[in-house]
């Protein structure tokens, strides 16, 4: 009977280790997340101000650029996935990783081919594991990323985008992220990042007015050139910085959950414990007033 | 005469300065380009050199760039640069 005390003992330890665990991942995730969302606040006006230029460019300019006319020649799409480092975030990088595959079932019905890039360890072993290749992949550092990390990417994904048809080129490029909403709403989301799609924040001439003249110096194309690589490498930072926020916002909400449930399962464990303890005392008591009046009887 | 520029100046990681003032002087792989209200739409690939704000409410501001670029619409400027060695100090004052 002791024995089953023990084992009630020893759960309720074990658990409670693991509530401090899960607590004090709850707090670092709390911590850190209200600077990787100033982080994604600071970075939008960036974004957006290079954006808007881009679509001004695109716009008013009216240049063939090879960057922003759409390709059909390679047959092939490049699929970057973002996901988590670490697990411990609940379905955090499982949607990620559902959404990326949902889009690829949709692209290779289209009849394209998936080039696959993946940041994050869950989603390398993920791919991985079911021996897809990996074009690329990243990892570490998911949830602090730097502009290094992104420049890479931009790289690695913008060659892929400029590569002849032999050598590997993509027509497409997309990006499956999370977008960092709110503190309880994130949402897992696919990003086309080429061919340009986005023309937002330029207004449409309207009829009869004359068309603003852009003065573009030194010329169009080479203004495009130049903004090019760096609204690509924006795109993916601001992608990166709303991962790492849903991440930890993620992980938060996980492990507030898991300290909870650790909660009741220790309570329940008491009651266990204390239930038997009081088997065992009864028990005793019956068997010395059993004992005694043996002995009476006799 | 029109009322003053709005200008912004924008790094990748947070904004350097905001608010309005009268000329904004970028160097452009051109040449130094100055801006004041009623300019022409431009869109302007900046080399490594200072990005000059004058006339601001908050007093002028000056910020060294890597690179970069400028572009004016409607009496609006978004200069957009890549961050240089530390921000002139002058417009870290002024953006705080």
């Amino acid at each position: 009977m002791a024995g089953q005390q023990r084992v009630y003992r020893q759960r309720i330890r074990a658990t409670s280790s693991l509530k401090k665990i899960f607590r004090a991942m709850e707090l670092i995730a709390a911590s850190r997340i209200g600077k990787a969302r100033l982080r994604v606040e600071q970075a939008t006006p960036y974004t957006r101000a290079i954006t808007r230029a881009i679509s001004a460019v695109a716009a008013h300019s009216g240049v063939d650029h090879p960057l922003t006319t759409a390709r059909t020649d390679t047959g092939r799409a490049a699929v970057l996935v973002i996901s988590a480092d670490r697990g411990m975030a609940g379905a955090y990088s499982a949607n990620v990783i559902r959404e990326a595959e949902r889009l690829r079932g949709r692209l290779e019905a289209d009849g394209k081919e998936i080039v696959q890039f993946a940041a994050g360890r869950r989603a390398v072993s993920y791919y991985s594991f079911r021996r897809r290749e990996l074009a690329g992949q990243w990892t570490g550092g998911s949830d602090a990323p730097t502009r290094e990390t992104a420049r890479e990417m931009a790289r690695a994904l913008f060659s892929r985008f400029q590569a002849d048809a032999e050598d590997g080129g993509v027509d497409e490029i997309y990006i499956v992220g999370t977008r960092f909403v709110s503190m309880v709403t994130q949402q897992a989301q696919v990003l086309r990042l080429l061919p340009l799609e986005i023309v937002e924040g330029v207004e449409e001439p309207e009829e009869g007015e004359v068309q603003p003249l852009y003065d573009f110096e030194p010329s169009p194309e080479q203004v495009l050139d130049a903004l090019l690589p760096r609204y690509i490498e924006s795109r993916i930072f601001g992608s990166l910085l709303h991962c790492a926020a849903s991440e930890l916002a993620s992980r938060q909400r996980a492990m507030n959950t898991a300290t909870s449930n650790a909660e009741d399962i220790i309570r329940n464990y008491t009651r266990l414990a204390n239930q038997a303890r009081q088997a065992e005392i009864t028990q005793e008591i019956s068997e010395i007033v059993s004992g005694a009046d043996a002995l009476a009887a006799s | 005469m029109a009322g003053p520029l709005t200008i912004d100046v924008v790094a990748p990681d947070r904004v350097l300065w905001s608010g309005t003032a009268e000329r904004l002087i970028a160097p452009t792989v051109e040449g130094e380009i100055g801006l004041l209200t009623g300019h022409e739409p431009v869109l302007s690939v900046l080399k490594a050199g200072t990005v000059r704000v004058r006339g601001g409410v908050d007093g002028d501001a000056e910020f060294a760039i890597e690179a970069g670029f400028v572009s004016f619409d409607h009496d609006v400027v978004t200069v957009v640069v890549e961050p240089a060695a530390p921000a002139a100090a002058a417009g870290e004052t002024a953006a705080h």
